[in-house]
């Protein structure tokens, strides 16, 4: 009797951190397909991700905050920005160096990381600041297990932002233009392609992914300058793991990732505070064993 | 024909160390001297980086690493065995080698990006190693390290020297020997076997050169120099924390040996200047928040001169470098942006 009341409970227990981990997951998803939008275009990291999405998240707050707009205008408002931003930042900044070595790439998305950690920083502060939630932290039973509202829909949520990329990669023609532009920039532009502003547009949705992403961890943790800097580690972590240049590998990475470190916070408390040495080996492990990602395409290298 | 030009460059090199050498004594505060101390320790670090990056194009964004094994081996051998701070030196140098070497080996498949990437969250994951073995590296307090400054030949006890004037000295007389040992390298066929993997790892193993070796090889020396600076770094400071060698501290090293100009021998000591002195400068010019200024003059620098300073005044002067890092240079590929494979990868 006593031990079935125990596995009904480590039953109850384990379904509840699955539910938390793919919650925290589709915010890793969220972030890591930002990172991978970017590479499909340039082949390049955008080290900044992170950061833009912090900034964007600090627009929504005083947005709330002094502007006392409501949530469900706020919301839109943000990603809005963060679109127009991000096209922003690719056409002034990136595109002078859009055909440079690698390395200068990387360097120029550090140099941005340092801007938009420091403006941040300058305009907000470093107080940490409540952010808040849609959705209430208070639990729905389903079949007995209670699961939070919060969690469910940190699932919605990222659940409508993969499928809306998705449809747009798909489905329209704007998304097509942007696939052709990636993978044959010279070839679209012949047909009339304008390759460099599909590239902007890369950059301002994978802007506008981070927003959300941003602005859907801020309530979870707090919202300060280094808010992101952790899930970008996830993110990049669920993009090594899902491969690199694959949105759908981007999601499952980043869902798997979240749930692996929700049970290991569960079940292995005494090595909880190593999670990011986990994504370290993770990164090195996946890249030794199979460097493409689960879905990813393998670098051929012509000689 | 370069007689004479050769002759002015080592007049103008030695005018340069005699002022390295006579700078404290004669001009620079107690404040200035420890910074100046720092950029010593500092360019040690980014010529370790600049081998590894810029000469054999191993995008490592995880040198961080390498201090911290070198900072906490003085630190913790320092206070608990009572060594003299300057005797750690050496075994920081070996632990932090041994690490360096542990890191190629996965490396060794790991390219471009793709090495940057895993590099980097080595960097972010250190401060977290170092806080979970508490025991041994005093957790988030750190550990301060008490008579840091302490000289075996009794100068600063006899006040012949300051404490400053010691640890800019111990920098500086460790930068110099090795600067020389990896110049000496870089001239030779390890130097040319090193920068034919940057240009083309495929070229390399057909002309029968070892990956697996040399790539290593650059992980070894790369890691010793980031460990001396480490040691270093953890003497001049008194302290070693969690946060001493974080991810900041690699992205600054990765950057100083860009501007400074990765693939140039004096490339890291204009990088180490850079490090060390540009926050404390735009503190000056722009109170608020220096990171805006360094981000924005890393933009700039990547823009105005993508080969760093050393490499574009080279450029200016006229002179070859053997090396096509240019961004203007860079023919537009036909096949789309420049893929993740190398720095300057010929296409």
């Amino acid at each position: 009797m006593a031990t079935e009341l125990l596995l009904a409970a480590s039953v109850q227990g384990v379904i509840q951190q699955l539910v938390f981990g793919i919650a925290t997951g589709g915010l890793y998803a969220s972030l890591a397909l930002a990172l991978v939008l970017i590479y499909r275009a340039m082949e390049t990291l955008n080290f900044a991700q992170g950061e833009m999405a912090t900034f964007t998240t600090f627009i929504a707050f005083s947005l709330l905050t002094y502007l006392h707009l409501p949530y469900f205008v706020v919301f839109p408002a943000t990603v809005v920005i963060a679109v127009l931003g991000g096209i922003l930042v690719e056409r002034v900044i990136i595109r002078p160096v859009e055909r440079a070595p690698v390395i200068t790439l990387v360097l120029v998305t550090l140099g941005l990381f340092a801007i938009f950690n420091g403006l941040s920083g300058l305009i907000w502060g470093y107080v940490v600041r409540p952010f808040p939630s849609p959705f209430p932290t208070t639990p729905v039973f389903v079949g007995g297990v209670g699961i939070s509202y919060q969690d469910l829909g940190l699932i919605g949520v990222s659940t409508i932002v993969l499928v809306l990329i998705w449809l747009l990669f798909s489905r329209t023609r704007i998304g097509l233009m942007m696939r052709a532009a990636a993978l044959y920039p010279e070839s679209s532009r012949l047909l009339g392609v304008r390759v460099g502003w599909m590239l902007a547009l890369g950059w301002g949705l994978a802007a506008g992914v981070g927003a959300v992403s941003g602005m859907m961890v801020a309530p979870i943790t707090v919202l300060d300058p280094n808010l992101m800097q952790s899930v970008l580690l996830y993110a990049f972590v669920a993009a090594v793991l899902g491969g690199i240049d694959s949105p759908v590998g981007a999601v499952v990475g980043g869902l798997a990732v979240g749930v692996v470190l929700a049970l290991v916070g569960t079940y292995l408390p005494a090595v909880q505070d190593l999670r990011l040495v986990f994504g370290f080996l993770v990164i090195i492990l996946v890249l030794l064993v199979k460097p493409g990602g689960l879905f990813g395409h393998e670098h051929v290298e012509r000689v | 024909m370069f007689g004479n030009d050769r002759t002015v460059a080592r007049g103008v090199v030695g005018f340069l160390v005699l002022l390295a050498l006579l700078a404290p004594l004669a001009a620079l505060g107690k404040f200035q001297t420890l910074e100046f101390a720092y950029v010593w320790s500092f360019a040690i670090a980014i010529v370790g980086v600049n081998l590894l990056t810029g000469y054999t194009g191993q995008i490592s964004l995880g040198n961080s690493a390498f201090m911290a094994i070198g900072g906490y081996t003085t630190a913790i051998v320092a206070t608990r065995l009572g060594w003299t701070p300057i005797a750690t030196i050496p075994l920081a140098a070996v632990l932090a080698t041994i690490g360096g070497i542990l890191l190629g080996i996965p490396a060794l498949k790991l390219r471009g990006l793709y090495l940057g990437l895993a590099t980097f969250a080595l960097a972010l994951s250190t401060p977290s190693v170092i806080r979970h073995f508490d025991e041994l590296t005093g957790g988030s307090q750190g550990i301060y390290i008490s008579g840091a400054a302490k000289d075996p030949f009794g100068l600063v006890e006899s006040g012949q020297l300051t404490a400053e004037q010691w640890l800019y000295y111990l920098s500086l007389v460790l930068f110099l020997l090795l600067f020389l040992f990896s110049r000496a390298l870089l001239m030779s066929d390890v130097g040319r076997s090193l920068r034919s993997i940057r240009d083309g790892e495929t070229v390399a193993v057909a002309n029968g050169i070892s990956l697996r070796y040399y790539k290593t090889l650059a992980f070894a020396i790369s890691a010793l120099f980031a460990g001396v600076a480490g040691s270093l770094n953890a003497m001049a400071t008194s302290y070693v924390g969690p946060n001493s060698f974080d991810a900041t501290i690699a992205l600054a090293l990765l950057v100083g040996a860009a501007i400074g100009g990765l693939g140039t021998q004096a490339g890291p000591i204009v990088g180490a200047l850079f490090t060390v002195w540009s926050p404390i400068y735009a503190q000056q010019i722009f109170k608020g928040r220096p990171d805006i200024v360094f981000g924005v003059l890393l933009i700039v620098i990547m823009y105005v001169m993508p080969q760093g300073a050393v490499g574009g005044f080279y450029r200016l002067l006229g002179l070859r470098l053997g090396l096509r890092r240019s961004v203007a240079a860079q023919p537009a590929s036909p096949l789309g942006p420049v893929t993740a494979g190398g720095i300057d990868e010929e296409r």
